[in-house]
């Protein structure tokens, strides 16, 4: 026990300060730490190094070397720097690497050397060049600052969709600041600068000088300056030795702190952790490192080796050539547990658990005492808490022991701090090994969230243990496990080393079909690579094709993306294709693949109906559709057509096309008809009236309504009117004029072929019941009985009746008899029957 | 007399969360544009929107008046303009008139489209074209299922039947795929499906595609409805194409039942205003008749209104305390009911007039010789004399088509001189419908030596002849052979009656058409229900030509119980009849099924032809 606070400082009375080893760095630098520019991302992210030949006074004639590492030093990527002088190296918010040239251009790799783009700050920077820069990190993205050659500075709030705001001027600003920041309040980024004695604060619309409330008097120069992590908190060095420390507005002082050191610093940072009430800044000189909180004194650290450090959101990562530490405050919770004769519950439980493994009777007393105080609930939570601060996982261990050990006095203990804390220490172990080397500590990583971390393994190509990650917490696969296994495939693709097939082949083992997994966005990727062939293969795979048609219209492959679409029975889809096409093909080969599919040529002759009738018309002619070509143009010659001739026109091609398509009974349809209408206008001419359009058999009638009977009948005769039709017409129209004479002579013309009974029927309609009378008399015998009784005369309709014998026109006429009238007529039948009956 | 419900009939789903959804997603789309706003509706979703949301629903959310689309310029003055309408190039191009008027007049408003019940990319290429794409914002009312009835649903989408069945357009499968997801997530998954028909295929298919995409919703979800049966109008034309004379069917070939409600005229109502009733179960006059052949409605109405009258009565010898108790409570439902009975009344006197004017038996007695099959020729001038006379263009139409199927396509001479006879009567434009009713195998004409054989090695050759447009094309005449005879004969489509067949009292689904015909579709879904599969149905599926085309799906963890085992679902693409839905109505209550309609639009032989016909515009 009273090892282990050995490196516990205490600053003040109320807080200690541990540095502890991350990793035992060998990487083997060629080049002293101070000779290079240095980056390490923060969540214990890459650091990239690269020896700075442009600082030195004569420019060496060997390119440098790009050098990428992990935070455990492992190489990741190493490369010979080509481009312009490097001003800045930093990191983006998606470990990114960005390399700022002194000409503006950004240079972006990836974690693995992989260079991904590069853009440029603009001509403005180009220009005057680049004197000064910061890379910063809000909750827009990653930022850039820049201080250019003409002294002003521009900066940009997210670089990955970059607008470069040119602040205002610093009047008097002849030359580099002695040290300048970027400061982010209110969701916007502004810039601290000091220029000798004084301070501004540049916004977006102007440059005020502002001053640190209760700075300490005789300052001549600020030497540097510090924003805490959080941006919350500023710390400035000036030159007389004193350190002063407020909130970033410097409206208020926290505490202040005078080193006696005039020698400016190397580095100065903040170092402190969310949540807690201590202040400290870290600065580094050459040989020397100090913690400076609200304390009479310092912790000093003697630095054997050239150091970088790295500000992080709970504490300070301190580099050098043979190690990597980690300052930091100690949590509460540590402290309470393992500060000297300590009396906290969580301490006494410690003890406790000791004692039981100890077989000793003690860890009932020490048991007894925490429960007398009824603080065990406090006391495994304690433990827990302290678990997840320590980085040794025999110290997890034994903390988890004593928690697990309390847990059993406790009656209802919600299980779940204890189950997440085991698992979240797995996964923190587990990324913290040295092949891995992501130092996360377990507030950065709730800071982080699991879903970042995973994303950071995937960067790393560290698939296996993503995967692992996953199922070990068992997330749903669509956000686990697929996801990285996609990611996994879209780097597969990328081995052009591998064969199509191979590459395929492995994918498809590897992710079945598991769901969530995109086929097409791999597919897109392998394209994005120019691997065409294995684009198409990986989409062979694809289970909903119509996630195949966008990235096959993108490859060119049309023809198959219509047929993918159709597939996918989306018509909206299939329509997205065609207009591809139509775009794409010349119009013979557009319709020669429409010929072959013959769901979107339906698809397409339906809008062309629509909208463009003229293709519609190409589209059968292309394919000697003759049938409809005559049916389009017979359309035409009633919606398209207004002129007479026109019309006629039309019904001749119509014709035309009729008989190419062998349809002889609508060629000559047709050809009656170009007859009907030139006669139809010869009528409307010679006689007036409107005959256009009418159907023949409403010609004729309108002729015969019209007075004009030889017409009607040579028209009969011209257009070969069936006898019948004749007959049915003319007594229609006939009765319809009520002209009786004229109807009886028809009659009697010769004999009706259609019978007499409609004359009566139709007399009848009329109210003609003297009329009906005289054609009843004619009609055949099987109808007279109906015809009888239609005129009224049931006496006579009986009659007939019984003389036929006929059952059913015995009841009908009995139906008919009503009344008293004709009780003499149904007694008849009734006798009529009643003999049939007997005979 | 009427259908009650077997005692145990199983209850059907509650269908009104349909409309609630329907109606949150319209108000939710009107509330996208904030602040006052004119409404232009196209005619063809006026009735179905009537049932989901009424004008004061509208008026809540800020819809100020209410236009109907129609081709003229708009008057509206109001700054913002909505427009709900179905997915076609016509209602775009609308659109965009409106829009480039008010661009030339210099004058800017805010444009919505809501396209009911989803928007075509076509839609919006026009739009593009039209340079008014920017211009205009679109939305998608999913609204694809309107429940008509308790156990009616209606997509309220007539074009579906011409588009499909015509024109061979798929567009609208995707609305069916979407309703039956929607179907699914509401009422659980199906355990059994079946289907016959090449668009109830891929609607399959495509709904199944669908479900797995997004499985974890319907799955592990108790089944609501133990069946579903997907079935393509083509299957069975002949059925449609029969007058109806079961009472619901009657009134909607006489009157037009439009999405659920019918004006009857001045001659109904014997007034001189028209009244538009709303027809289904809650009316219970109608309930009780809806299914009844028209024979027993006259007397079961008169009967009703001697009871009516027998209730009004009582309160003859009422002491004042009783009669309060039958004012209050009693007399306001035998108004109402009075009221009904006298419209239902109406409605029969004007159908008796309507129909023996046009001699009615005698149409009748014609459909039956065509269905049974004997006496062709004298049908066949029957038909000629119909045309000659000038009935009904589309009754007409209809007998010819009749007589073609039932025969497998008319002998040469008869279809030309029909078609001829035509012609002369009601103008020369029909030519095209007749192309049109060849294509869709509703009136064709027989090859001479056409036999299956002779048409398959027709098939064959065309088949190595690479030009796949007219493979189909051959395979479609192919499968439009009908061979109604033979199924006929198979299914036992024409019962043999002894003696008369009783009405009142039917013992078979032909009571629909008078006790002389089983609907088809009924038939084949009630020996599949028998079955649970198509197995033994091999030769009158060939015959259907639909061997490829039939499914049968069954889910292997059986949650359902037997309650829900008992309700089935039918899914009519292309459109059904009221007989249809009596039909099986009556099977239901024979067999102690429960059976829902789903259909893209309720049909009938008239509007089977109009959609078939081409007029002058």
């Amino acid at each position: 026990m009273d090892c282990y606070t050995a490196n516990w400082n205490p600053l003040g009375d109320s807080a200690f300060y541990r540095k502890y080893e991350l990793y035992s760095m060998d990487w083997d630098l060629k080049e002293e730490l101070r000779d290079c520019l240095v980056a390490a991302a923060p969540y214990g992210g890459p650091i990239a190094l690269l020896r700075n030949p442009w600082r030195k006074e004569k420019p060496a004639s060997v390119r440098p070397v790009l050098e990428i590492y992990s935070a455990s030093g492992l190489p990741l990527a190493s490369l010979l720097w080509k481009s312009g002088p490097v001003v800045s190296l930093g990191w983006s918010a998606e470990e990114e690497l960005l390399c700022i040239q002194e000409d503006g251009v950004v240079l972006v790799y990836g974690l693995h050397g992989d260079f991904r783009r590069h853009f440029s700050l603009g001509n403005d920077v180009f220009q005057n060049r680049i004197l000064d820069t910061q890379i910063f990190h809000t909750e827009f993205g990653s930022g850039v600052a820049i201080l250019t050659g003409a002294h002003r500075f521009i900066l940009s709030v997210n670089i990955s969709e970059l607008k470069l705001r040119r602040m205002p001027e610093v009047p008097g600003l002849q030359s580099v600041p002695s040290c300048w920041t970027t400061l982010c309040q209110d969701r916007a980024a502004h810039i601290l600068l000091a220029v000798g004695p004084d301070l501004y604060l540049l916004d977006q619309s102007a440059c005020s000088p502002v001053t640190p409330s209760g700075l300490a008097p005789g300052v001549s120069s600020f030497l540097q300056m510090a924003v805490s992590f959080t941006y919350r908190h500023l710390a400035l060095f000036t030159d007389t030795g004193y350190i002063w420390m407020g909130t970033a507005s410097l409206k208020e002082k926290l505490c202040e702190f005078n080193c006696n050191i005039r020698a400016p610093p190397k580095q100065m940072v903040w170092c402190s952790r969310p949540r807690s009430k201590e202040r400290a800044v870290v600065v580094a000189w050459e040989r020397r490192l100090m913690v400076v909180g609200d304390a009479p004194e310092s912790i000093q650290f003697v630095l054997d080796e050239d150091s970088y450090l790295v500000p992080e959101l709970d504490g300070v990562r301190i580099l050098s050539r043979s190690t990597h530490e980690f300052l930091h405050e100690v949590p509460v919770a540590s402290e309470e547990i393992f500060k000297i004769a300590s009396m906290a519950p969580g301490a006494l439980l410690l003890e406790a658990q000791k004692e039981y493994e100890k077989e000793s009777q003690k860890a009932d007393e020490y048991l007894r005492e925490i429960q007398e105080l009824g603080q065990l609930t406090q006391a495994v939570q304690q433990c827990i808490e302290a678990a997840g601060h320590e980085h040794q996982p025999d110290m997890q261990k034994s903390l988890l022991r004593a928690a697990s050990f309390g847990k059993c006095f406790l009656d209802r203990f919600p299980p779940d701090s204890f189950v997440h804390m085991c698992q979240d220490l797995r996964v923190l172990n587990a990324v913290r090994d040295y092949h891995i080397g992501i130092p996360l500590t377990y507030t950065q990583y709730k800071q982080l969230t699991i879903q970042v971390l995973l994303d950071r393994l995937v960067l790393r190509r560290l698939y296996p243990l993503a995967i692992q990650i996953c199922e070990y917490l068992r997330l749903p696969e669509v956000q686990g496990v697929s996801r990285i296994l996609a990611h996994w495939a879209c780097y597969k693709v990328q081995q052009k080393d591998v064969s199509d097939e191979d590459v395929a082949r492995a994918i498809n083992q590897k992710l079945g079909d598991t769901p969530g997994v995109s086929y097409s966005d791999i597919a897109a990727r392998a394209y994005g690579c120019g691997r065409t062939e294995l684009a198409i293969k990986l989409l062979e795979y694809e289970p909903r094709s119509g996630e195949q048609v966008p990235l096959l219209l993108k490859m060119k492959r049309s023809k198959l993306a219509l047929s993918k679409a159709i597939e996918s029975g989306d018509t909206d889809l299939v329509f997205t294709v065609l207009l591809h096409l139509k775009n794409e093909l010349n119009r013979g080969d557009f319709f020669m693949t429409l010929r072959n599919q013959p769901m979107a040529l339906s698809l397409y002759r339906q809008f062309c109906k629509h909208q463009e009738l003229e293709t519609l018309k190409d589209l059968y002619n292309q394919d000697d559709n003759h049938q409809e070509l005559g049916s389009f143009h017979i359309r035409a010659s009633y919606a398209a057509e207004e002129r007479i001739e026109g019309r006629v026109a039309a019904l001749q091609t119509a014709a035309d096309a009729f008989y190419k398509a062998k349809n002889e009974f609508a060629a000559k349809a047709t050809e009656d008809q170009m007859r009907l209408l030139r006669l139809q206008r010869r009528l409307e001419d010679e006689l007036g009236g409107r005959f256009l359009d009418l159907s023949l058999h409403d010609t004729v009638t309108t002729l015969i309504l019209g007075g004009h009977n030889k017409r009607a009948e040579q028209l009969a005769r011209d257009f070969r009117i069936p006898d019948k039709r004749l007959w049915w017409l003319k007594l229609t129209a006939l009765a319809d004029l009520e002209d009786w004479e004229e109807l009886e002579k028809f009659s009697k013309s010769k004999k009706s072929p259609i019978g007499y009974l409609p004359f009566v029927e139709i007399c009848m309609k009329q109210h003609n019941k003297y009329e009906a009378k005289k054609y009843a008399s004619r009609v055949g015998p099987e109808h007279k009985v109906k015809a009888l009784l239609l005129v009224g005369d049931v006496a006579q309709a009986a009659d007939v009746a019984i003389e036929h014998r006929n059952e059913a026109e015995l009841s009908l006429v009995l139906s008919h008899c009503t009344g008293a009238t004709d009780g003499a007529t149904a007694d008849k039948i009734q006798r009529a029957r009643a003999q049939a009956q007997k005979k | 007399m009427a259908f009650p419900h077997r005692l145990d009939a199983p209850e059907l789903p509650d269908f009104s969360m349909l409309k609630r959804l329907a109606r949150d997603q319209l108000i939710y789309l009107l509330e996208q544009l904030p602040g006052k706003k004119d409404l232009f509706i196209e005619a063809d979703l006026m009735s179905p929107l009537d049932r989901i949301a009424n004008v004061s629903i509208l008026k809540q959310h800020e819809v100020d008046k209410l236009y109907k689309v129609e081709n003229k310029p708009a008057i509206s003055s109001s700054e913002q303009l909505c427009f709900l309408v179905r997915p076609r190039i016509k209602n775009m191009r609308y659109v965009a008139s409106l829009v480039n008027a008010d661009k030339s007049a210099g004058r800017t408003r805010k444009y919505k489209v809501i396209f009911s019940p989803q928007k075509f990319h076509a839609c919006e290429m026009v739009l593009e074209e039209e340079g008014v794409y920017g211009d205009v914002s679109c939305d998608e009312w999913a609204f694809s299922l309107l429940p008509l009835d308790v156990d009616l649903l209606s997509m309220e989408l007539p074009e579906f039947f011409r588009d499909y069945f015509l024109e061979g357009d798929q567009r609208w499968i995707n609305t069916v795929v979407q309703a039956l997801h929607l179907l699914s997530t509401l009422y659980g998954p199906f355990p059994n499906c079946y289907g016959i028909g090449r668009c109830a295929k891929m609607s399959y298919e495509l709904w199944r595609t669908l479900e797995e995409e997004e499985d974890c919703e319907t799955k592990g979800r108790r089944p609501e409805v133990g069946h579903i049966f997907l079935l393509d109008r083509d299957v069975d034309f002949v059925t449609a194409l029969c007058s109806q004379v079961v009472y619901e069917g009657l009134v909607d070939d006489t009157f037009r039942i439009k999405c659920g409600s019918v004006d009857f005229g001045p001659e109904v109502t014997s007034s001189d205003r028209s009244l538009k009733v709303l027809l289904n179960a809650e009316d219970k006059v109608f309930h009780e008749i809806r299914n009844e052949h028209f024979s027993n409605v006259f007397g079961f109405l008169s009967q009703k209104a001697r009871n009516l009258q027998a209730q009004y009565d009582r309160r003859r010898g009422m002491d004042i305390k009783q009669m309060k108790n039958f004012v209050s409570q009693e007399l306001k439902g035998l108004k109402q009911e009075h009221r009904l009975l006298s419209v239902h009344i109406g409605a029969c006197e004007s159908i008796m007039k309507k129909k023996t004017k046009q001699d009615f038996q005698e149409l009748i007695k014609t459909e039956h010789a065509l269905l049974e099959g004997f006496n062709i020729r004298e049908s066949t001038s029957y038909i000629e004399e119909h045309i000659d006379r000038q009935v009904s263009p589309i009754e007409s139409l209809r007998l010819m088509c009749l007589l073609s199927i039932t025969e497998n396509g008319l002998i040469p001479k008869d279809y030309r001189s029909l078609k001829t006879q035509y012609l002369q009567s009601y103008g020369p434009e029909h030519l095209l419908t007749f192309s049109n009713l060849r294509r869709a195998g509703l009136l064709t004409e027989q090859a001479p030596g056409d036999t299956l054989t002779a048409v398959e090695s027709k098939v064959s050759k065309l088949v190595t002849d690479k030009a796949a447009g007219k493979i189909t094309d051959a395979f479609s005449s192919l499968a439009k052979r009908s061979n109604f005879r033979a199924i006929s004969k198979k299914l036992n489509l024409i019962p043999r009656v002894d003696g008369e067949y009783d009405l009142k009292v039917p013992r078979d689904m032909a009571y629909v058409f008078s006790g002389a015909y089983v609907p088809l579709s009924c038939r084949i879904i009630e020996q599949v229900l028998e079955r649970r599969s198509w197995q033994g149905l091999d030769e009158v599926l060939r015959l259907l030509n639909c061997s490829e085309l039939a499914f049968t799906d069954m889910a292997k963890d059986d949650k359902a119980s037997s309650e829900c085992l008992r309700l089935v679902f039918v899914v009519f693409l292309g459109g059904c009849t009221f007989s249809e839905i009596s039909a099986l109505r009556f099977l239901g209550r024979e067999k102690g099924f429960r059976f829902i309609f789903l259909t893209t639009a309720v049909t009938n032989s008239a509007r089977l032809m109009e959609a078939m016909s081409e007029v002058k515009a």
